[in-house]
């Protein structure tokens, strides 16, 4: 009777940590680092939404769904306007997102050999300086990729297309309305491919280098040729981490401008929704770039309204890609 | 002539045997002259103290030891009366022939119980029609059947280490190995784990040879019917003190450093 008495009595003991100084201060400069990147993104939000202000109050979601942009007078309808302009960014928008998808999709094959054949091919010096190379390749400015583009892989890219639509024309992505072939969503994929191959290969490189080297002994010690290991033990391994890897590429590939600026025909009124071959394309970096300069107080106004939508977009991006990359970690376990 | 047909006939009951094995990293030696006879269907316990070159020496047995850079070695491997490091014999097929169980468990995390057991038909490309007689058949040896036969879909990363370790042993028997090969199986095992992979060896010494290199000098008693000494003496390359049957390396050593050894005087 007694001893049940006793036990009711018994609370839970609250247990106090005293911290260090020394961690008190990483907290304090943890916290201080998050909150920054907190109140400058949310600055810059803050800075486009009140600049895109007059032309999302005007057109409102038209502005994200509609395919024509007119810059006309530059007036309102509400101010007199006699050339009243349309702004409706969804070409664009839409084009951003197929260029970035076409460029990740050459760029993961081409990053993921040259990381397999740093990592298990190459004898050691070779695969240095071969990794070296590859690095030095993420160095070159954007604008050497543009007018690269432009005046040296178009030409050979032109002739590319051109076979694949006479070869693989039947399936719809290489259908084409008008030949160009110039200029085309493809050429400006193939050109940020390029671009983002080195941040997509350095991630996978690191990836590979990390798997357990018991997990390698084990696929050996079980017969595995080097292929069938990299098959069944090393991609398994790695798919997180490429997938990590590849959202990066693709972050980097919907912002990129001058490059695209270069090779790409923008192209209004219509959205080209898969025809990769054709002239006719979209991007919202691009956009910016080629209007800013002559642009009206209203048309400016569009602009920010577009730089919005982009920044929307690669934020949305990324979070998809941290929801993958943690569940397909979760499933591993 | 006749000398030679004896020897021969002598030979027919190992299952393995190496000759004059001598191993260096680099320029550094750090194995002399091997000369160990495994007989089918025994099993073979390694002791020494650590760094005397066993889990070296053990690696040398299925062409695992040459995957290392630096690593170099002189002397022979005879299995089926063949060397395995002659010109003509693919590394690939010696593993087939001589699996492995290493020290830590090493299940492969992205696959789930079931395809763990049958990796090695797909590593090594082996295409079998009664796969599924050949999962069961491997994990009742490996004594793990009855606790996961009912889940053999989910990850092998939700068995415990000793789970894990035998699913590692069921992986390497669906091979059909004539020998395996055993790096500490048990030192990350805790105490009723160990138990249940020395019944399981004892079970598997009827149908393949054991080398198992333990630490545990009652380990070695239990599962061992030969034990091999092997040390390595400041500055000289690791060697065989002494080998014969495990109990008279036990009880009656012909060295004084094996009869110090086992009884934890050094090492
Ligand atoms: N990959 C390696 N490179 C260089 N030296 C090694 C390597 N592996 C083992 N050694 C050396 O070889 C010797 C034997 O090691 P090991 O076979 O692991 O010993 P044991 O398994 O008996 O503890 C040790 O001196 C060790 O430092
Ligand atoms: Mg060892």
């Amino acid at each position: 009777m007694s001893t049940e008495l006793e036990t009711e009595k018994i609370t839970p003991r609250v247990i106090h940590v005293i911290r260090q100084n020394s961690d008190k201060v990483f907290r304090g400069i943890l916290i201080a680092g998050g909150l920054a990147a907190f109140v400058l993104l949310s600055g810059i939000f803050g800075f486009l939404a009140t600049s895109a202000g007059p032309v999302l109050r005007a057109f409102g979601l038209s502005f994200f769904t509609g395919k024509t942009w007119y810059a006309g007078d530059g007036l309102l309808p509400s101010e007199g306007s006699i050339d009243p302009p349309t702004f409706g960014l969804a070409p664009m928008l839409w084009g951003s997102l197929l260029i970035a998808v076409i460029a990740v999709a050459i760029a993961i094959p081409m990053a993921i050999g040259i990381a397999l054949a740093a990592t298990y091919f190459l004898p050691k010096k070779i695969a240095f300086a071969f990794t070296v190379f590859v690095d030095l390749v993420a160095a070159i400015p954007s604008i050497v990729f543009g007018l690269w583009g432009f005046f040296v892989l178009m030409q050979h890219g032109a002739l590319w297309a051109k076979w694949l639509n006479t070869h693989l024309g039947f399936i719809p992505f290489f259908k084409v309305e008008f030949e160009g072939f110039e200029q085309s969503p493809f050429m400006a994929g193939l050109v940020l491919a390029i671009m983002i191959t080195p941040i997509i290969a350095a991630v996978s490189r690191e990836i590979f280098a990390s798997v357990p080297a018991e997990l390698i002994n084990g696929a050996q010690a079980l017969g595995a040729s080097r292929w069938t290991m990299i098959r069944n033990v090393v991609i398994p391994f790695s798919k997180s981490g490429i997938t990590g890897g590849a959202m990066l590429g693709l972050g980097r590939a919907l912002g990129e401008t001058i490059a695209v600026f270069f090779v790409l025909q923008l192209f209004f009124d219509e959205i080209n929704w898969i025809r990769i071959l054709e002239s006719t394309g979209g991007s919202v970096a691009s956009l910016i770039v080629s209007r800013f300069g002559e642009a009206q107080p209203l048309e400016i106004s569009a602009l920010f309204g577009a730089g919005l939508a982009l920044f929307l977009v690669t934020l949305a991006v990324n979070a998809v890609a941290t929801a993958i990359v943690s569940s397909t970690n979760r499933a591993k376990k | 002539m006749g000398s030679e047909e004896l020897e021969f006939v002598a030979n027919l009951d190992n299952a393995m045997e190496t000759k004059d094995i001598n191993v260096w990293f680099g320029e550094r030696q750090v194995l002399a002259n091997v000369n160990l006879e495994f007989q089918t269907n025994t099993v073979t316990a390694l002791i020494g103290p650590s760094g005397c070159g066993k889990s070296t020496f053990i690696r040398t047995l299925n062409r695992m030891h040459e995957l290392i850079p630096s690593a170099k070695l002189a002397g022979r491997v005879m299995l089926d009366d063949e060397d395995i490091y002659a010109a003509h014999v693919d590394p690939v097929d010696i593993r087939l022939k001589v699996g492995m169980v290493f020290q830590k468990p090493n299940p492969f995390p992205s696959m789930s119980i079931g395809d763990n057991v049958l990796a090695g038909l797909k590593l090594a490309k082996r295409k079998v029609e009664d796969a599924d007689f050949i999962l069961e058949d491997s994990l009742r040896k490996a004594g793990l059947w009855d606790e996961v036969k009912d889940r053999l879909k989910t990850s092998a990363g939700s068995l415990s280490g000793g789970q894990q370790q035998r699913l590692c042993i069921a992986r390497s028997l669906v091979l059909k190995p004539q020998v395996l090969l055993m790096d500490e199986p048990c030192s990350a095992l805790d105490p009723g784990s160990t138990r249940r992979i020395e019944e399981t060896i004892k079970e598997l010494r009827e149908s393949v040879t054991i080398v198992i290199v333990t630490h545990n000098m009652q380990q070695a008693l239990r599962v061992s019917d030969y034990t091999a000494f092997f040390l390595s003496e400041e500055g000289h390359p690791g060697h065989v003190v002494e080998y014969g049957l495990t109990n008279d390396i036990f009880h009656e050593p012909k060295d004084q450093r094996t009869d110090d050894y086992v009884h934890g005087r050094f090492g």
